[in-house]
């Protein structure tokens, strides 16, 4: 497991971040992808915009959006009235082989 | 840069049996060698062979299988649009001068390790095609209107045409009811929306405008080149109702040939799933936006084969790393004029638009008669 798994399993959603431009990098990597600077690790909100979903048989997957700019896929646990656009919060990240991403919604 | 022509190709029929990766891609050059008398192994300069399959050093291999010992010999994946990456590396060797020919092999086995794109993390646990197709379908809907029913068009048109295709895995017809009624994998993609992973194999053969003549009395030729890489992540593509890759790979493959929309007679739309025909028939400017659900259900009711005559994605079956090539072998066809039963009438321009990975790139071909 990568830095980013292993913070994932401790159901802390981070990301890598250049120390010399600041700048947010995603996917999380070891280089900036903006200028190729070292990166640290930071811990990302933990609301989001909910941008687009659907459901498998009972199941609500989405595309959430954090910091107006990383958009991850992952599965909503209370699906009444969802709007594109409103807020969900992240309750719980994990990664078991795959990245692990629960939201509800906030009204 | 020098022109560059289509000679041949050679396609097997798409199957689910099981055969080695080595002996599919040379089961497609034999028919090649079989529609060219005139070419010779020691013609071929480079060959290039596409596919997602792990094994090392095919280019090679299958150039010895072949009794070819051509300049250059290398393999190209990127996933679903490997087909098309290795047409368009040929082309820049022919052009350039560093080759005269080259033959390009894709094939890819059912279990191909490029069905899912494990790497992207932005897929959360929801790494299987059927997701990011759910996500574009939901969008479109949403912005458009798009229904269902729409979407049941594009999968009955395309089983329809793949009738006429000769090498297409499907052999049934499905009825708008039967897609209708197909499983449904998400609320919005059904199981007859889907392609179908399968064994495939299609080569086709590039040549210089002066070594073409030599081989092929009816070249068809590349005008235009279109290739645009987004990310490799779904999640950049920030207008889910559309494909921002292929939007620029078909501004640039336009540009090149000095077409537009509206000089393409009939194109090869990269179906993976129903609701990427209908968003590629929008972004290729080949019908207005929101309106590639109608166009689809237009051309389904008039039996006009311009879009997908071969079947597409959905109807031939989706062998990776042969269906950019399969796809281009029907462009040359038709502008040939021997696509047989599946011939659109006068076709003198056509496109081909292959993309890969939630189209975070996208390649477009022009071909010219």
């Amino acid at each position: 497991m990568n830095k980013f798994e292993q913070e994932l399993k401790n159901n802390n959603f981070t990301c890598s971040e250049c120390k010399k431009c600041d700048k947010l990098v995603w996917p999380p990597s070891d280089f900036c992808n903006k200028c190729f600077g070292d990166v640290m690790w930071r811990p990302l909100s933990r609301t989001a915009k909910l941008v687009e979903f659907s459901r498998k048989n009972g199941e609500y997957f989405c595309i959430a959006e954090f910091e107006d700019q990383i958009r991850i896929m992952g599965t909503i646990e209370n699906v009444e009235n969802l709007q594109v656009g409103q807020t969900l919060n992240l309750i719980k990240c994990d990664y078991d082989g795959k990245e692990k991403f629960i939201f509800r919604s906030i009204r | 840069m020098r022109k560059v022509g289509i000679a041949g190709g050679g396609i097997t029929k798409f199957t689910k049996s099981d055969i080695s990766i080595e002996s599919l891609m040379v089961s497609a050059v034999k028919p090649v060698f079989d529609s060219i008398p005139d070419l010779s192994q020691g013609d071929i300069d480079a060959v290039l062979t596409s596919t997602n399959a792990n094994n090392k050093y095919l280019a090679n291999i299958v150039s010895e299988l072949s009794g070819i010992s051509p300049k250059i010999a290398h393999s190209v994946e990127s996933l679903c649009n490997s087909g098309t990456n290795c047409i368009v590396s040929a082309y820049a060797y022919i052009s350039s001068g560093l080759a005269d020919t080259a033959l390009i092999i894709g094939s890819e086995k059912a279990d191909s390790p490029g069905l899912v794109l494990e790497w992207d993390k932005s897929r959360g646990q929801y790494k299987h095609p059927i997701y990011w197709s759910s996500m574009f379908t939901s969008a479109h809907m949403r912005k458009f209107g798009t229904t269902l029913e729409d979407l049941a068009y594009v999968g009955a048109k395309n089983h329809r045409n793949a009738l006429d295709n000769p090498y297409a895995l499907f052999e049934n017809a499905y009825s708008i009811e039967d897609i209708m009624q197909s499983k449904h994998l998400t609320e919005n993609v059904r199981l007859l929306d889907c392609s179908m992973p399968c064994n495939g194999s299609a080569a086709i053969l590039l040549a210089s405008e002066d070594h073409i003549k030599k081989i092929c009395d009816q070249p068809v030729w590349i005008t235009g080149i279109g290739q645009k890489a987004i990310s490799a992540g779904f999640t950049r593509n920030e207008d889910l109702s559309s494909m921002k890759s292929t939007i620029i790979s078909a501004a640039d493959a336009y540009k090149m040939s000095k077409k537009t929309h509206n000089d393409i007679d009939v194109a090869e739309l990269h179906d993976a799933f129903s609701i990427c025909e209908i968003i590629e028939l929008e972004d290729l400017g080949l019908t207005r936006k929101g309106e590639g659900g109608s166009y689809v259900r237009r051309l389904h009711e008039t039996d006009d084969r311009k879009i997908n005559p071969r079947g597409g994605l959905i109807g031939s079956g989706h062998p990776l790393g042969a269906t950019g090539i399969a796809q281009t072998i029907e462009i040359f066809q038709q502008l040939q004029g021997k696509a047989e039963k599946r011939q659109v009438d006068g076709a003198k321009t056509g496109l081909v638009h292959n993309m890969s990975a939630a189209a975070t790139s996208s390649t477009v071909l022009i071909l010219e008669q």
